[in-house]
């Protein structure tokens, strides 16, 4: 069924955006909940950023820094067609502009993040 | 004029009501938050790492000074516009009549309550925590 659909790239491109931003909005209940421990709760919010620091939490974050990545190319991209109409008949090279940006910035990305739990090397200090 | 694309929500017909303003709403905040959200995400996991941010971190020298809070609090309040108001085209697509109303009231309600945790939490944390 997922396989045979023939919905298209700007089909596909709104089923991601959809997805990307019910997960952000998901992940932005937990986010404001644990920034609102570190005050009243210092402690517990340092015992809840073992998991964020550990392996499956950086993995979960490579996950949660792809969503908010796609979202935000995806949208700069329907901000574009929504004033610029005439731009709607690239549409298609657009999404694929927003997935080279993607991998060019997500893969370095996704290093950065998992590298400290797994002892590689970083840039950083 | 009015231009009507497909790759987003049309936008609404019919002059300056509610939902054209929730309409321009949710692109301002995302073009915000296209700066503010991605260069929030590239401080916490690309210039830092997770593994420092205790709160010692957070009140002594992310939340050191005026300026991070400001721009954090207004990335807050970015965050809840856009991500409540995409939340109610959401379920509003899924959703109809009494079910709809119900739902949308506790998504508003759940919107004041993590602006107002929010706000708390960026505004009456001390500075230079001692624990």
């Amino acid at each position: 069924m997922l396989l045979r659909y023939r919905g298209g790239a700007g089909m596909v491109a709104w089923g991601f955006h959809r997805i990307a931003g019910v997960a952000i909005w998901l992940f932005i209940l937990l986010h404001i909940l644990d920034i609102w421990l570190a005050g009243a709760n210092p402690g517990l919010y340092d015992d809840l950023l073992e998991i964020y620091a550990s392996l499956p939490g950086r993995i979960g974050e490579t996950l949660l820094g792809a969503a908010l990545l796609y979202h935000a190319l995806n949208g700069l991209r329907v901000i574009t067609l929504d004033f610029w109409p005439r731009l709607t008949r690239y549409h298609k090279q657009l999404w694929y502009a927003c997935w080279v940006v993607f991998f060019l910035v997500g893969i370095p990305g996704a290093y950065l993040i998992i590298a400290p739990a797994l002892g590689l090397p970083t840039l950083r200090g | 004029m009015a231009t009507i694309t497909r790759a987003g929500r049309a936008r609404p017909q019919g002059g300056a009501g509610f939902e054209m303003a929730v309409w321009y709403l949710i692109r301002l905040s995302g073009l915000a938050l296209f700066v503010l959200a991605l260069s929030h995400f590239a401080i916490t996991h690309f210039a830092s790492d997770p593994a420092d941010q205790t709160t010692q971190w957070i009140f002594g020298e992310r939340w050191g000074g005026l300026f991070w809070r400001t721009l954090d609090w207004l990335m807050l309040q970015m965050v809840v516009f856009h991500g409540f108001l995409g939340m109610r085209t959401v379920l509003s697509d899924y959703l109809k009549g009494g079910t709809r109303t119900a739902v949308l009231m506790a998504l508003y309600l759940l919107a004041v309550l993590i602006f107002v945790m929010g706000t708390v939490a960026v505004m009456s944390a001390p500075v230079g925590l001692v624990r």
